[in-house]
């Protein structure tokens, strides 16, 4: 079971949280500017990542906030959490 | 019985404390400290069961929990626990135990007949052999299998004892309380560490215990005793003996099992927590785990008799029981020496020592030579004698790399054969945290290697096979894990006397030469004693193409079982190895899964038993439905009342009623679990104008509005009405079931997609109880509990609310309908609930007001075609697919879902659409789930063109009705449509879904 930082209650056990997907995908400022490709690709696709992941969680048994994690498919590192819309932190060591 | 075979002094038994206890109906004793095992060796039983397949008599082999044979039911009654580790039982008085898989006793069974058979009955013998016909296999072939290889017994009755369950936050961690954990725990122990050590034993020690080496001019136990009384003092420790870490998770985050009473009589357990599960998350984790040694594979290694080395040191120093008198010791390595010069100084006679090196033995063996035991090097065990117990070994010198064996036997008479293959680091902990494993070819064993959690390695498992490594290994591991967790360690204590001699190296030998080479000739070498799997087993896989090790395990299934392979696991692939002819590291190992030993389910569910399971939730009038016979149904967490049926109506009957009573008169329905959410803030409105299909800008205050919601692929995903408390607030009702999702759902947006919009959502579902009146005479009724309400069409519309008093209380009203009549949900404090219902009854009873369910309300609604999200839709349907395109607004320029509505697959013309369906035969229900084809003559598979969603008799319309999604349904009415049942076909006609009241009359009564 994960250990998550929730950037506002501090380390919980993930059963207190709720999965929410890749991280920074913006919902388009206007939908009707993509075409059906570049639209499906926003509802559909995803990076399916392995290695350093940016990903949303819901502190729902918690302060109910939303915020984003990095964390490592492979080995479940978690580099650490970061509030909305806040720039997401380097891991160490990642080169990308 | 007395314990013939109890040594004179020593031990940790408690000598002056005799335990009884029966073992297959005969009465023994043994001495508190006693483990089952222990009694019954110095009670002179080795006989314990017999093997999974062959049916052979079968002994204890090992000392502890990396035992494969000797399993026993265990208790009486409820309480009764199969394929319980004889070697982890402690004794207590009264114990009662029993063989497993055995028939009708040990010493006499039928099925060892099976041993004849064994030619055949080799690796994949159930998947060869019981193949066909498929039909005998639930009749016949299963049941039989299952009894002739069936251990133990499940309770049959309600598991009466009380587990429970805790969480621990801890520094450090320590697994294991022998020499290495111990020094782990006074290192972070004194560096100021929160500390939790566990170990599996009756009491802390390890290998201590089973040992005669000296620290510092102490036994073992005496260091031991003084290490405790440390730690104890400590108040940041925490020392938990009969507990197992069965689990090592992401995170560091563990699982441990501790047994809290079953070392006690039953007559002091009652009312006490008998396991507990310990949830543990550790900054920084120590595996002290030790290691086991392995079993020599040759000729019938698996009689009576035939034990680890190891095991029979512990027996006679640490229970002081002999577990025979005439032994020969089999070994390939130096530590096994120790036990053959333990034996003899208890006053156990050793015949010989084998050793299959040529040379070695190191100083242990010139003490042997001293004590004149006659020691046999280059030499090894190619056979057995003995029934139910080993009688005699044969024994041969042996070519190095020789695959059959040429020079003539020796036997030499025996009661007991130790043997030592080497020792396994348990690395099963390790290996679940991910951590990689090594070879290591000098040792002749696998190591941790790189670890991918905050964890140290000491003692045994980190490959230190000498006390002096494992205590300075200990104590550096602990310091580590401490100072990662944020503590300073305080210096090294002073390194302690130790007289250890210097070893030999061990020579890996994994299978010892037969007659004939592996797969040929009778002789049986076992690998796994649990599955009785022989070498040979393994050899006829990889000769019918089984080449990756775990395919090997699943054919053959070397490795599983309650011991999970701790014994066979290495031996099994260092002789995949050799077959293959391929390094043991490019074979590789089988996964480590938890738990590391059998856990009970009654632990693993703790106190979230019956009513604790799984909440329920029930509204404020819920007690009055009980008293009036409703019977309920589940819709989420909440019951809500289903129907309520007379004495002698049958179901359909009393939905009759129920819905004739709202059709002509008026019925009442406890609403009170539909989701309500509170939504105020100066961005209330264009939030839901983003979040539903429909506008809401222009919602005059004290209005109500239906929408419906859809997620960004634009499916239909809840729907409910909104109404207009004031400029900035509004409150929102959501389906029963999807009131949390719909919650998150709206906090999601507002947090990341639109924190700028200033929006607050709460869930007010339980602060308010609601009452729906509906039916021709609500007007009629509401007028007498809410005498000072304006009630007339113009003051009080159709889709409005109202605040004022009903029945005395504070109540919101909502002119509503998901009937089709002429509704009013009257909305109250929860608390008020059953109050305002008994209200609306009494006030009723001049129109026959009639307590309605679930079940009507859905026909009902059907009947007027109104969708049920999850039964209409399924997350793949659109409102329009719904026929619900006058909701969604070609005005917004943006919502949730819009875009997606003119992709090609959502604009396609012969989507599944919302049709009505009328059976050709009225009184015939279609079932709820029948695929539709457009021909019942076409070729199979035929065409599924859609499903039916819904299906009722409607007493209404005197006929059945349904609902279903149809491709093209919208352009498909009056055509003809078919269910293709088991039985027959059933025709129907494709027909609007509205069924009653098409132009809406009947809403304003």
């Amino acid at each position: 079971m994960l250990n998550i930082d929730c950037p506002w209650c501090g380390k919980r056990h993930e059963t207190e949280f709720r999965y929410g997907g890749e991280a920074h995908i913006a919902r388009p400022e206007d939908p009707f500017k993509l075409d059906d490709a570049e639209w499906a690709d926003f509802l559909f696709m995803r990076t399916n990542t392995k290695g350093y992941f940016a990903e949303r969680w819901l502190h729902s048994h918690g302060c109910r906030r939303w915020f984003n994690v990095i964390r490592h498919t492979v080995t479940h590192e978690i580099v650490g959490s970061y509030r909305m819309g806040v720039a997401p932190p380097k891991p160490a060591g990642d080169k990308s | 019985m007395t314990g013939r075979f109890r040594t004179a002094t020593g031990g940790r038994i408690d000598r002056s404390k005799l335990v009884r206890f029966t073992f297959n109906g005969v009465s023994y004793t043994g001495f508190e400290g006693d483990t089952l095992a222990s009694a019954l060796l110095a009670n002179g039983v080795h006989l314990l069961g017999r093997s999974f397949k062959y049916h052979r008599p079968r002994g204890i082999v090992a000392a502890g929990a990396e035992e494969p044979n000797s399993m026993v039911q265990l208790g009486e009654g409820a309480t009764t626990e199969p394929n319980i580790r004889a070697t982890q039982i402690s004794i207590y008085d009264g114990l009662v135990a029993s063989s497993v898989n055995v028939w009708p006793s040990v010493n006499f069974d039928i099925s060892a007949v099976n041993g004849l058979f064994a030619k055949i009955m080799t690796a994949g013998f159930y998947n060869k052999t019981f193949m066909w016909p498929r039909s005998m296999w639930l009749k016949l072939y299963e049941p039989v299998i299952r009894r002739a290889a069936g251990w133990g017994r499940a309770p049959g009755e309600k598991d009466p004892d009380i587990y429970d369950h805790m969480n621990l936050h801890v520094d450090v961690m320590i697994i294991g309380g022998g020499p290495s954990g111990l020094m782990a725990a006074l290192a972070a122990g004194r560096a100021g560490a929160r500390v939790l050590l566990v170990d599996e034993q009756s009491e802390l020690g390890g290998s201590l215990l089973s040992q005669k080496q000296l620290i510092d001019g102490k036994g073992g136990a005496d260091w031991v005793a003084a290490m405790v009384a440390e730690l104890e003092a400590m108040p940041d420790v925490t020392l938990l003996s009969r507990s197992t870490a069965f689990g090592y998770y992401d995170h560091n985050y563990l699982c441990v099992l501790e047994q809290k009473t079953d070392h006690l009589p039953m007559t002091e357990r009652m009312g006490k927590v008998r396991q507990r599960v310990w949830h543990v998350r550790a900054g920084h984790v120590v595996l002290a785990t030790g290691a086991h040694e392995r079993p020599l594979v040759f000729a019938d290694n698996d009689r009576p008799g035939i034990m680890l080395a190891g095991a029979v040191q512990t027996y006679v120093n640490r229970y002081g029981v002999l577990p025979g008198r005439k032994m020969v010791l089999f070994t390939n390595n130096d530590s096994a020496y120790a036990t053959a010069l333990d034996l003899k100084a208890a006053g156990g006679d050793v015949v010989a020592i084998i050793d299959c090196r040529t040379e070695g033995g190191g100083a242990l063996a010139e003490m042997a030579r001293a004590q004149d035991i006659e020691i046999l090097q280059g030499y090894a065990i190619t056979g057995t004698k003995g029934g139910k117990r080993v009688r005699a070994v044969e024994v041969r010198a042996i070519q190095k790399g020789a695959k059959v064996y040429t020079s003539a036997a020796r036997h030499i008479d025996c009661d007991l054969v130790a043997m030592s293959g080497g020792w396994s680091p348990v690395v099963h902990l390790f290996s679940q945290s991910q951590g990689k494993l090594e070879y290591d070819d000098g040792k002749a064993c696998f190591l941790p290697g790189k670890a991918m959690q905050k964890l140290e390695v000491a003692g045994s498992l980190s490959g230190a096979f000498t006390l002096k490594d494992c205590l300075a290994g200990g104590y550096k591991a602990g310091s580590e894990a401490a100072r990662t967790a944020g503590f300073t360690p305080k210096r090294k204590p002073a390194a302690p006397e130790i007289d250890e001699p210097e070893a030999t190296a061990i020579e890996p030998y994994w299978i010892v030469p037969g007659s004939r080479p592996i797969g040929e000739g009778m002789a049986k070498h076992f690998v796994d004693l649990q599955n009785d799997t022989t070498a040979a087993d393994i050899e006829l896989a990889v000769r019918e193409g089984f080449e990756s090790v775990e395919h090997i395990k699943r054919y053959t299934l070397t490795g599983f079982g309650t011991d999970q392979g701790k014994t066979s696991n290495i031996n099994a692939l260092a002789i995949l190895s050799g077959i293959l002819d391929k390094p043991i590291p490019k074979v590789g190992t089988t996964t480590f899964r938890p738990p590391y030993t059998p856990v009970s389910y009654g632990a693993l569910a703790g106190r979230n038993l019956g009513d604790w399971s799984d909440p329920v939730r029930i509204t404020s009038i819920h007690d009055w439905h009980v008293d009036n016979g409703a019977e309920f149904e589940n819709v989420g967490q909440w019951k809500r009342p289903w129907y309520f049926p007379k004495p002698g109506e049958t179901m359909q009957e009393t939905l009759n009623r129920e819905c004739r009573a709202v059709r002509n008169s008026v019925g009442v329905l406890d609403a009170s679990t539909l989701g309500k959410i509170d939504i105020r803030g100066k961005d209330a409105a264009e939030f839901l104008n983003r979040i539903y299909t429909n506008a809401w800008a222009k919602l005059g205050i004290g209005r109500v509005r239906y929408g419906l919601m859809c997620h960004e692929d634009g499916m239909v995903f809840d729907d409910g009405t909104t109404a207009r408390l004031a400029e900035n607030r509004f409150l929102m009702t959501t389906t029963t079931g999807g009131a949390a999702g719909v919650l998150d759902w709206l906090e999601e947006y507002l947090q990341t997609e639109w924190p700028e919009l200033e929006v607050y959502c709460t869930s007010v579902t339980e602060q308010w109880a609601t009452v729906s009146i509906t039916g021709p005479k609500a007007v009629a009724l509401l007028a007498k509990i809410a005498p000072e309400m304006d009630l007339s069409h113009d003051s009080f519309p159709f889709l409005s609310f109202k605040e004022g008093v009903a029945a005395g209380i504070d109540a919101r009203v909502f002119r509503i309908s998901f009937t089709g009549e002429l509704t009013y949900e009257i909305n109250v404090p929860w608390a008020c609930g059953r109050a305002l219902w008994e209200a609306v009854m009494d006030a009723g009873t001049e129109f026959d007001i009639t307590p309605y369910g679930t079940e009507s309300m859905h026909i009902l609604r059907a009947e007027k075609g109104f969708i049920i999200v999850g039964q209409e839709t399924d997350g793949t349907t659109t409102p329009q697919d719904l026929g619900m395109d006058w909701i969604v607004s070609r005005v917004k320029p943006d919502f949730i879902g819009k875009r997606s509505f003119s992709r090609s697959d959502t604009a396609r013309e012969d989507r599944k659409q919302l049709v009505g369906l009328l059976t050709d035969n009225r009184e015939e229900i279609l079932p709820e789930g029948a695929q539709l084809v457009f021909d019942p003559n076409a070729v199979k598979p035929m065409p599924m063109v859609g499903h039916v969603t819904s299906s009722y008799y409607s007493a209404t319309l005197g006929r059945s009705i349904a609902l279903a999604l149809v491709k093209g349904g919208h352009h498909r009415k009056g055509e003809k449509i078919f269910a293709p049942l088991d039985s027959h076909n059933v025709t129907a006609q494709i027909v609007d879904p509205v069924f009653y009241d098409k132009e809406g009359e009947w809403l304003n009564g």
